[in-house]
């Protein structure tokens, strides 16, 4: 039964519940509104430019589009064998039954059956050698979906395959030296620079008065977008195509249709308005399913539609790269790492994909927030016969930074420090001990104020003491309590991704169109967009429309990933803005006078030689006057360099900081645990918008949590098929996991750089705060061993998990 | 009785007006009819197995005078549109997020003349969309319709009770709505904003008098052909004609919920042949005391069944709000839970500790048997054929024993147990009398602890009995090892959830449940609607 319920819970749970409190707390409305009125369109809440669609129903999907005439649907036949070679396939048995049009195979692909996005490695349709259960191996096209997707399930019965045992985990890969890119070491020996840095690394941690040796494990997790894997492939004159894609990179999707269907680039055209959700999984890995349904449309010459039922999507596609760690590290009396040796071994999957730059950057982000004198990292993505692990919001950050965090707080058990005291003990210096592993030099670091303003408003020292002397009453519940901070890399490790193009249309009655190469998939990226273009032109929100990513638009855009969609996208829309504005004053100072450089645009007003006209007055004169009234924009990030041999260079335009408390309580007879407050205080430099940021943040948090939680991938040990392929099996958090005690906060402060109106990247640094949950499960644990031993609780930390490290720290270890 | 001559089309309630469908097969889903045959996208589908809620709608029936919450004659309820068969629609109403904005339901769309600064009319959002706007609630969108009808259900009940949720109910509420970008926080806010937004009701009026009459047609026949043979949907509308219909084919798939069912349609590509559905049995629907006995029709919605025994017994509050989501609880029966027999089952485990009665009939014959006995190996049972359940009887007595219920999963909500335990612990002074371990999760079947059970009947309520009740269960069950957890973990729980009975009711310095469960700490406030269902049954 569950009441009587802990006062001290529930007061803090009463006093945040209303929502009116938790929207006053995150947004000064009373500043947003006077900033407003001065003319501001950037630091605002805007809503989600879709938002009113979005509650009718009404704000349009790929599989909302009403269909054209003739539409076939395909659905995908999947190897149920995890490794080994086709011998046969019988498929003039499905090409008889009723409704089926065709049943394509590898050699139905025109062009070159490959879909990979940086290794060319990837098979659209299997060719011979069997790589995971799940693979595409031949795709069913039929008058309605439920057809297709009837036959395609009969793989099993038409397909002759030769099997072979599966090689399954990260582990096993590298026992057998088996990798998709080759392995990568970063060094950096403080002592020794230049010399031999991995001798220097070994003699500091054996120089050093204490030695920690261990290894962790650290699961995978699936995107679980909510809407699925998307294509509808539309076949154009001339042998073009036009693809409606659900996609993080139409750009990408353009080059490998063109590629499959042997096509230049301009007679493929690729679209995509919006994304129910993408989080790295739509990256590289719609290009699948954008390839199958363009060559079953060229080849048919109807258009053809494949959504991926979300059991398959789960059976064929990649996701965020489960980790396996060796380290050693050496430290001092306080807990400050003097050196540090850590191998990672990912589960790449069967593929390349995306899994080298992932590592990358989990290798340059085992350092998060520290210094790190004497430092050794190597990489290793292991190739496994399992689906292609890929992008997953963090994109390896998160991955590198919880060895370091977990070291650390491993540090401070044994040592009887408060983990908050070690972790604050190693962070970076400002002007020194602030050089990166990958030679970075820190210039903006704000780690140590904001971890402590949010030691003071989370009540943290106070808290623990609370917490301990709970514990010390408390024979089943134990609690515990966590403090993490987070530093984040901004921009694509490889420079010339960090690119961007915008065009800008003002039509003569005053209103805006934007378009830019980024993609919208919840995170408000076209919203940030058009309130820097309303911005820059002085004008309402309401009249500025974004429109559908469209390669036919901008041409060679980079992904929307890396965080990076405001900063590159936004600068380029902000550049054509301005060139517009310029005319447009230019041409205001002509007719009225004046000097162009004193034309005031706000409000959606122009105020011109002592004049104030509207901006549609302004807009039409200009017409009339023949001026140019749209515009391209372009933006590359300054200062970038990277040499991928020796992982040296400046990676990043800068950092993300933010920091996390959590508590917890923790069941210690079941292991089920449940998250009780947190407190966010994140770093979005100047926010653009602060609710859409904060939007980022809290789901950033909750989606981590589930990640280090209750968010298990099994995969089964023998057949290789991943049993957990569907909600009601891999659990991702529900409302019911929202602490009742939420307190969010943006750092005030802008970014150091100049970034768009110095706000900060915000899709992926905040995957890292939820590492306080992690590492207040981990207190709780330790707590139930009297904090004698430190608990070996692997991630997620599912009540299994849990009671087993309970098991163990009560047993002694 | 014998087969009715006729065959009639699905007639319901939708967009302002009463459709009619025929020639679909009976298992097209209402999510795939509404997409693709009505063109009304709004509505998406996310995992087409009734996890994620990404397309729920809300179902209106008739609500018998005085049925406790009902909306202005009618019982909306949400259910997941992806599994539900569309021929089930047949005599109700279908309400989709379509229907909020049109405002047609309310006034015709009279009011919905509001003009933006450009002055081109727009039509107004409902409440609940506003909130979710001003809430900043929604981010890719795509779970969001379902969102909005879970709130738009809460909306209607609470604005017909005049009461607001609390916090806790809403999550509660939402917890079959899976959102993969806000974290919730902001969807909870709207929840509690849709209610100081200037108010909208559903105008149920002219839903009832569509309703009526589709009411006074006979009982329920459909069929319709694929791929050369014709499939038939009955829905008889008394016990009697089920039992006829039953005995006439029994070969015929009994179909309830669908919350299974719709799974092997979907998922597995089952062929279902022909369905007999008990949704239209009045008789079957009910849940009331009676002598000494709860009884609970088979066609009763696992939230009716649920709510009564939780009503009496409130430590099993935990296990009805974990037991799958809302509009899974709506569709789905508890008969559905039991006669299906999956040894994950959350029913079995709690009616077994309860001492329950399995109530079967076929033709005239009615027989009783303990629910223990029900099962025989994993997914057989004692059903002959032509055989259904009608009901399940809980003793009274029963009830008022010390029960409790834990379930253990990976997730608070809407999670399939690793294992699930219900306990009933009668004790005479310090020695215990009498007590009912039963498990699901932990063997093929749910079945109870037979050895620990032994090994505490007579003895002193002590940690020493505890102990020697812990080892016998590993006696009693060798669980398997799955995805949901290890063979280890399962029996280590199970005999640690002992353990957490006794800390619970041993006689002396007994632990409250916030001292014993990381649950306690939130305050589900169901069990007021709870005793108003009981009053009406």
């Amino acid at each position: 039964m569950n009441k009587p319920i802990d006062i001290q819970l529930l007061q803090p749970t009463e006093r945040f519940a209303d929502y009116q409190a938790n929207i006053a707390a995150r947004i000064d409305r009373g500043a947003e509104a006077k900033a407003h009125d001065g003319g501001a369109r950037v630091g605002i809440s805007r809503p989600h430019e879709s938002a009113a669609l979005h509650v009718a129903g009404e704000a349009t999907y790929i599989d909302d589009i009403p269909e054209l005439r003739g539409t076939l649907h395909c659905a995908l036949g999947l190897s149920p064998v995890a490794n080994g070679r086709l011998q046969g396939m019988d498929l003039d048995v499905l090409r008889a039954l009723p409704g089926v049009v065709a049943v394509l195979s590898a050699e139905d692909i025109p062009g070159s059956n490959d879909c990979g996005s940086i290794v060319h490695d990837d098979p659209i349709l299997c060719s011979g050698e069997i790589r995971y259960l799940g693979q595409p191996v031949f795709a069913v096209i039929a008058q309605t979906r439920e057809v297709a997707r009837r036959v395609a399930a009969r793989a099993k019965e038409v397909l002759t395959i030769d099997a072979a045992p599966p090689v399954l985990t990260p582990q096993d890969a590298h026992a057998k030296g088996q990798y998709v890119v080759p392995p990568m070491h970063l060094l950096r020996s403080e002592s020794t620079p230049g010399g031999d840095e991995q001798a220097a690394v070994r003699t500091a941690i054996a120089a050093a008065p204490h030695r920690l040796k261990d290894t962790l494990e650290v699961g995978g997790q699936e995107q679980f977008y909510l809407e699925g894997q998307i294509s509808y492939a539309i076949p154009k004159e001339g042998g073009g195509m036009h693809v409606h894609c659900s996609t993080q990179h139409p750009t990408e999707m353009q080059h490998l249709v063109a590629h499959a269907l042997h096509l230049n680039a301009n007679e493929v055209h690729v679209e995509c308005r919006r994304m129910g959700g993408g989080f790295g999984g739509k990256e590289s890995q719609s290009g699948l399913f954008a390839c199958v349904a363009a060559v079953a449309a060229a080849k048919l010459k109807r258009p053809v539609k494949l959504r991926l039922d979300r059991d398959d999507d789960f059976m064929v596609t990649g996701r965020r790269h489960c980790f396996w760690y060796e380290y050693e590290v050496g430290y001092d009396d306080e807990g400050r790492l003097l050196g540090a040796e850590i191998t990672m071994v990912s589960r790449a999957g069967h593929s390349a994909d995306l899994s080298g730059p992932v590592m990358t950057r989990a290798l340059c982000h085992f350092d998060n927030a520290y210094w790190l004198p004497e430092v050794s990292i190597h990489g290793y993505s292991g190739k496994t016969n399992t689906q292609s692990n890929t992008a997953f919001r963090g994109f390896g950050g998160p991955q590198g930074a919880i060895a370091v965090e977990n070291i650390l707080d491993t540090v401070a058990r044994r040592l009887g420090r408060d983990p908050l005291e070690v972790r604050r003990i190693n962070f970076y210096g400002k002007d020194e001990r602030n050089v990166t592993p990958y030679a970075q030099v820190v210039t903006d670091n704000i780690v140590h104020e904001l971890v402590d303003q949010i030691e003071v408003s989370s009540d943290y020292k106070a808290r623990r003491d609370a917490i301990a002397a709970y514990n010390a009453k408390s024979p089943v519940l134990k609690r515990g309590i966590a403090l993490a901070p987070l530093k984040f890399g901004i921009s694509f490790n490889v420079p010339h991704f960090n690119q961007a193009g915008a065009l800008v249309h003002v039509y003569n009655d005053g209103s805006v169109l934007v378009n830019h190469g980024g993609t919208e998939m919840g995170q408000g990226l076209n919203t940030k967009v058009a309130q820097v273009v309303a911005h820059e032109l002085g004008v309402s929100f309401e009249c500025v429309r974004a429109t559908a990513t469209d390669t036919t638009k901008v041409a060679n855009t980079s992904a929307t990933a890396a965080s990076t969609g405001a900063d590159l996208n936004g600068k380029a829309a902000q550049d054509a803005a301005r060139q517009i504005r310029e005319r447009l004053a230019a041409c205001a100072a002509a007719r009225h006078g004046g000097d162009a450089a004193d034309v005031r645009f706000a409000n959606d007003k122009v105020d011109v030689a002592g004049r104030t006209l509207s901006f549609a007055t302004v807009v039409g004169e200009a017409y009339l006057d023949r001026v140019q009234l749209w515009s391209d924009g372009f933006y590359s990030t300054p200062g970038l360099s990277w040499n991928r041999d020796t992982l040296k260079g400046r990676p990043f335009f800068y950092f993300a900081y933010g920091a996390a408390v959590s508590e917890v309580a923790v069941d210690t007879l079941t292991g089920e645990w449940k998250l009780l407050r947190a407190d966010i205080l994140h770093d979005a430099g100047k926010s653009l918008n602060p609710a859409i940021d904060i939007g980022q943040v809290e789901g950033a948090f909750i989606q981590g949590m589930g990640w280090l939680t209750t968010e298990e991938l099994v995969w089964h040990p023998q057949s290789g098929k991943l049993t957990t392929h569907a909600p009601s099996t891999y659990k991702i958090p529900t409302a019911n996991d929202c602490p009742p005690v939420f307190n969010v906060k943006l750092f005030e402060g802008p970014n150091f750089e100049d970034s768009i109106h110095r706000s900060k990247a915000v899709g992926e640094p905040p995957l890292l705060l939820p590492f306080s949950v992690f590492f207040a499960i981990r207190d709780a644990v330790s707590a139930a061993g009297g904090h004698k031993v430190d608990p070996p609780l692997r991630a997620p930390a599912t009540s299994e998990a849990i009671l087993n490290a309970i098991t163990a720290v009560q047993a002694g270890g | 009785m014998s087969l009715p001559p006729t065959i009639s089309p699905i007639r319901f309630f939708h967009q302002g007006r009463t459709v009619e469908v025929a020639g679909v097969h009976p298992t097209r889903s209402v999510l795939d009819w509404l997409r693709e045959d009505a063109h009304c996208t709004g509505t998406k589908e996310g995992c087409n197995e009734g996890d994620c809620g990404a397309c729920t709608v809300v179902v209106g029936e008739l609500a018998a005078d005085g049925t406790p919450g009902a909306v202005g004659g009618l019982k909306l309820q949400t259910v997941n549109a992806c599994i539900q068969f569309l021929p089930t629609l047949h005599g109700k109403a279908l309400f989709t997020v379509e229907d909020l904005k049109s405002g047609l339901l309310n006034d015709g769309g009279k009011t919905h003349d509001a003009r933006r600064h450009d002055k081109r009319p727009v039509q107004c959002l409902h409440p609940v969309q506003q909130a979710m706007v001003d809430c900043h609630g929604s981010q890719c969108g795509f779970c969001t319709p379902g969102f909005v009808m879970s709130l738009w259900s809460t909306y209607e009940h609470h604005r017909a009770a005049g009461s607001v949720p609390t916090r806790q109910q809403l999550a509660d509420d939402l917890s079959g709505n899976l959102c993969r970008c806000t974290g919730y926080r902001p969807i909870l806010d709207a929840g509690q904003r849709m209610f100081d937004l200037p108010p909208m009701q559903l105008d149920t009026q002219p839903v009832v008098q569509a309703l009526t009459q589709l009411q006074r047609e006979g009982s329920f026949d459909y069929a319709a052909a694929r791929d050369g043979r014709t499939d038939h949907f009955h829905a008889p509308k008394t016990l009697d004609d089920l039992a006829v219909l039953r005995e006439q084919k029994p070969q015929a798939r009994l179909l309830a919920g669908s919350t299974d069912i719709g799974l092997w349609v979907n998922k597995q590509f089952r062929d279902v042949g022909d369905l007999i559905y008990l949704g239209d049995v009045a008789e079957l629907k009910t849940v009331e005391a009676r002598g000494d006995s709860l009884h609970i029709g088979a066609g009763a919605s696992l939230e009716d069944a649920w709510r009564a025994l939780a009503q009496r017994a409130p430590a099993l509050t935990d296990v009805w709000l974990r037991f799958a989501s809302p509009p899974i609880r709506h569709a789905g029966t508890m008969g559905g839970n039991v006669a299906n027999g999956s040894p994950i089952g959350d029913a079995p485990p709690v009616l077994m500790a309860l001492d329950a009665q399995i109530v079967l009939r076929r033709g005239a014959q009615v027989r009783r048997m303990p629910l223990t006995d029900f099962y025989v190996d994993y997914m057989k049972n004692e059903l002959a054929p032509g055989e259904f359940v009608q009901g399940l009887e809980v003793p009274l007595a029963a009830l008022q024993r010390q029960v409790r219920a834990y379930k253990i999963s990976k997730r608070f909500d809407c999670d399939i147990s690793a294992l699930c335990a219900g306990f009933a612990l009668t004790l005479d002074g310090d020695t215990v009398k009498e007590v009912r371990l039963a498990f699901g999760g932990m063997a093929g079947i749910v079945k109870r602890a037979a050895k620990a059970e032994a090994a505490l009947v007579g003895q002193p309520w002590t940690q020493t009995s505890v102990n020697a009740a812990k080892q016998a269960l590993a006696d009693d069950f060798q669980p398997l090892s799955d995805m949901r957890a290890s063979a280890a973990y399962r029996l280590q729980v199970a005999q640690n959830l002992i353990q957490r009975l006794w800390l619970e009711t041993r006689t002396a310095d007994a632990l409250p449940a916030d001292a014993t469960s990381v649950w306690s700490g939130m305050p589900h406030d169901v069990l007021p609607a709870a005793a108003q269902a009981a009053q009406g049954a």
